[in-house]
């Protein structure tokens, strides 16, 4: 793949830039050969049948419509072949791969602040991992603004009141300008950000390090964090009442009637192996319809959870 | 010079009836065509002067000359002045004003008085978009876009109220237009007898009438919204924003055809008279004309492929889009295939639409590349589309506008200006011109965002190049001033027709006598009948003219 860029392109970094290269050159091309066309007739006309004297009158043909059809046929010709090219890249530029990961993007006066699925976040530099999609899922603090990567061909406007989604797969690790494109007020032109493409061990370590408890932050403080970030709070309360699933407020030490009607104390191991494999004790009077969190959550993250729950101990 | 001769000569419009007054309550066409002039003129300089500013600040990617604030102003006022009060009315009003009864054998316009309001309401509307100025300026690009529109301190409610008020000014001249053609036609001159400006002129006046209500109500949508915080664009309000986008292209895209058609009109007879030939596809320039005006109101949504419309409303809109490049294409190979076996005579007019053709087809491929939806998501809003818009409009409305200015000249002022001048000057816009904007295409397929104050070092060089080019544009601009108003008082006598052309303006002196001709006009021959018309006999009548 090309990584130097062209006069016109700059180097192209992603999955969908090759196509759209193409079709910019495609159409270039063509104007090229027809402007060429246009040109070199009114220069020869102009040469050739240049007023010498006194004006003549001319014999040639006021319309033929022969010619007419011709030209009028082959530009149309061409023009719906680029059409479609850029109907179908289009589509494919909005229909997000179903093994991208999602990055949740906010755009505010006037910086870009990016959320990962692993907690992790960041202002102004989107770290992703090379030769993986990528959706984008973004929104508006104010006005619109509209998110730019050139090397990566991509770009979307981010509204206020919606969200609007894109993707891209990047192809080269390096760093890459992420402009706004969309005019926002005094800042607009500081609006730059950089997306900076790693291999997928530097990501994950990039994540691991950006994703762990804030400076100073207790462990049982960055569960409390991952309740709500992991969305343990949409079936599970902290003040004791009822939900899809039990509440966590005085649950560590407490004995709990499971369904298939043996009792079991609630300890580390328990609370580790119903946050990993909530299959496998079911309390009595819930239904099975935990998913797992294998994979979602990481060692220290399921301890801070466990740190949190026995933090519960009354009432708040 | 006997006294006949010099009664006559008083009675040119410039001198009958004299004085002041009898200018500014004039219902002379060709009196408020040159009001226009006055007016456009001032405008495009004005614009002209944000222009140079916004270049010099962006010879350099930190701060120049003017902090961020004052540039954002700077080019919404750039854009708003050579759009609302500059580009929209120069050809239709000004010029259009001037030379469409002169060109269909007319006494005036169907409403004069209309005509006259139609001067007032622009120069009351120019004066509260200028108003915006000393009330601090507005910063929103001349989009207005939502919700930065509305929630932004500057001065948003003057620049657009002017707008507002402005557009009644072009659909006053649009109605004008369109029953002046239906009905006021000399006798003989049938639809396709019409010279090709007019028909130009009236398909522009048909999208003037019908769209621009439209602008007209989206600016009051969104003065209301700010005046009263009632929510129709601001999301905060329980507005959206993308609604404004819509209502705000559905008008402006076709008046991108606003500017263009009439353009197109001047080509028309520019190329069939110095090169001295029927002009070429007749039927097919006329028919093209009103199916771009037809078109275009279909395609607003090419300004969105990246605002988060569904695919489908993008395909559509792409599609239409394309098809609007038909017609033009259809036009640019008419008006070369005119010039074949023709009789070329290369005066400054001709020369300016031989530009035309170079600038304005280079400013119509780009637009194909634009229509592509693939495409068009990595050049949105970066310097190409800066680049597009400024080959159509500047390369192809305004290179059009100054060859009708050139061509129209002797005839609006009985004065021929400096042949010699107004080639340097058009080779040094034409040279600079390329200069600035061409390198523009280059950053900004290469990314470089549009409406950025300052820029990454990447682009600097290209950016420095631009700079330099819009120099010697801008003198080129200095020298046509120079020479042009030279003329008003040096230049020399101009005949009737000094162009040998066969449309109905030149058939009566130049100036114009106050009521255009000294006797009814009737069509005796077409418009561009160089092919039945014998040349002797007419070099005959030519050189009577001049010897008198």
């Amino acid at each position: 793949m090309d990584t130097t860029g062209t006069l016109f392109l700059p180097p192209s970094g992603s999955t969908i830039s090759g196509e759209v290269d193409f079709q910019f050159y495609f159409i270039y091309a063509a104007s090229i050969f027809f402007f060429a066309v246009v040109t070199f007739a009114s220069l020869l006309f102009v040469v050739r049948y240049r007023r010498r004297g006194e004006p003549t009158r001319s014999d040639a043909p006021t319309h033929n419509t022969l010619l007419e059809i011709v030209w009028t046929a082959i530009p149309t010709v061409l023009i719906v072949i680029v059409f479609v090219m850029g109907f179908r890249t289009y589509l494919k530029m909005h229909v997000v791969p179903g093994d991208a990961m999602e990055i949740k993007v906010t755009a505010q006066k006037w910086f870009w602040s990016f959320d990962y699925p692993e907690g992790a976040s960041a202002v102004n530099e989107l770290v992703v991992p090379v030769n993986q999609p990528v959706k984008l899922l973004m929104s508006s603090q104010d006005v619109i603004h509209s998110f730019f990567v050139p090397n990566f061909r991509v770009k979307m406007d981010v509204l206020p009141n919606r969200y609007s989604v894109t993707w891209f797969e990047a192809t080269q690790t390096g760093e890459f300008d992420l402009f706004c494109t969309e005019y926002c007020g005094k800042g607009h032109a500081e609006m730059i950000g950089k997306v900076k493409v790693v291999s997928e061990s530097e990501y994950n370590n990039w994540v691991e390090a950006g994703a762990g408890p804030a400076e100073g932050e207790g462990l049982a403080d960055y569960g409390r964090r991952l309740y709500v970030s992991k969305a343990c709070n949409t079936c599970h309360s902290i003040d004791g009442s009822g939900n899809v699933g039990p509440s966590f407020l005085q649950k560590f030490g407490a004995e709990e009637a499971l369904a298939d009607g043996s009792f079991i104390t609630v300890d580390e191991n328990y609370l580790r192996e119903s946050i990993l494999n909530p299959q496998a004790k079911i309390v009595a009077g819930y239904d099975p319809v935990m998913p797992t969190y294998q994979g979602l959550l990481k060692d220290r993250e399921v301890d801070a959870l466990i740190e949190f729950i026995k933090s519960l101990k009354d009432g708040q | 010079m006997s006294t006949l001769e010099k009664a006559i000569a008083d009675t040119n419009y410039l001198k009958d009836p004299p004085g002041i007054k009898n200018w500014l309550f004039t219902l002379d066409h060709k009196r408020i065509g040159v009001l226009y002039l006055y007016g456009i003129m001032a405008s495009f300089l004005l614009g002209g002067i944000f222009a140079m500013l916004l270049r010099l600040e962006l010879l350099s990617p930190d701060q120049v000359i003017v902090d961020a604030d004052t540039y954002n102003q700077f080019f919404t006022l750039h854009g708003a002045v050579m759009i609302f009060l500059f580009i929209i009315p120069s050809i239709p009003a000004a010029l259009g004003n001037f030379v469409l009864p002169l060109m269909i054998g007319a006494k005036d316009v169907a409403f004069p008085r209309l005509n006259l309001a139609s001067w007032y309401i622009y120069v009351a509307g120019a004066i509260i978009c200028l108003y915006s100025i000393v009330a601090g300026g507005a910063d929103t690009g001349w989009t207005f876009y939502t919700p930065y529109s509305t929630q932004t301190s500057t001065a948003v409610i003057s620049l657009t109220f002017g707008a507002f008020v402005l557009g009644f000014s072009s659909i006053f001249t649009g109605i004008n237009f369109i029953a002046t053609i239906h009905k006021l036609r000399a006798p003989g001159m049938s639809w396709f007898k019409m010279p090709l400006m007019v028909w130009a002129l009236y398909a522009t006046s048909i999208i003037q009438v019908m769209a621009t209500p439209v602008l007209g109500i989206t600016l009051v949508l969104l003065i209301v919204e700010r005046a009263f915080g009632i929510g129709i664009f601001d999301p905060a309000m329980g507005g959206d924003p993308v609604l404004y986008q819509h209502f705000f292209w559905f008008y402006s895209h076709p008046a991108v055809y606003i500017m263009i058609l009439p353009a197109m009109g001047i080509i028309s007879e520019l190329i069939s008279t110095f090169s001295h030939k029927k002009i070429f596809g007749y039927k097919m320039i006329a028919f093209s004309s009103l199916g771009i005006a037809f078109v275009s109101f279909l395609v607003w949504g090419h300004h969105m492929f990246v605002s988060g419309q569904s695919e489908l409303a993008a395909m559509v809109f792409s599609f239409l889009t394309f098809f609007v490049g038909i017609p033009s294409g259809i036009k640019v190979f008419n008006w070369v295939a005119t010039m074949y076996k023709g009789s070329i005579e290369l005066k400054t007019p001709m020369l300016y639409a031989l530009s035309f053709l170079f600038l304005f087809t280079i400013g119509g491929f780009t637009g194909i590349v634009l229509g592509s939806l693939a495409v068009d998501v990595h050049l949105h809003d970066t310097y190409f589309i800066v680049a597009h818009f400024h080959y159509v409009m500047m390369g192809g409305t305004v290179m059009a506008f100054l060859g009708g200015l050139h061509y129209w000249w002797p005839k609006m002022w009985g004065r021929m200006y400096s042949e010699f001048w107004a080639k340097i000057s058009l080779a040094l816009i034409f040279i600079g011109f390329n200069a600035t904007f061409f390198t523009q295409f280059i950053m900004g397929s290469q990314g470089m965002p549009r409406r950025y104050a300052t820029y990454v070092d990447t682009y600097h060089r290209l950016h420095a190049f631009s700079t330099y080019g819009s120099w010697v544009l801008g003198l080129g601009f200095v020298v046509m001033a120079v020479y042009l108003i030279h003329s008003l008082f040096k230049g020399s006598k101009a005949p009737a027709n000094p162009w040998r052309s066969l449309t109905m303006e030149w058939e009566t002196t130049s100036p114009p006598i106050t009521h255009n001709f000294d006797r009814p006009m009737v069509l005796e021959h077409g418009p561009y009948d160089y092919d039945v018309i014998d040349p002797k006999r007419r070099l005959e009548d030519h050189k009577r003219e001049v010897s008198k």
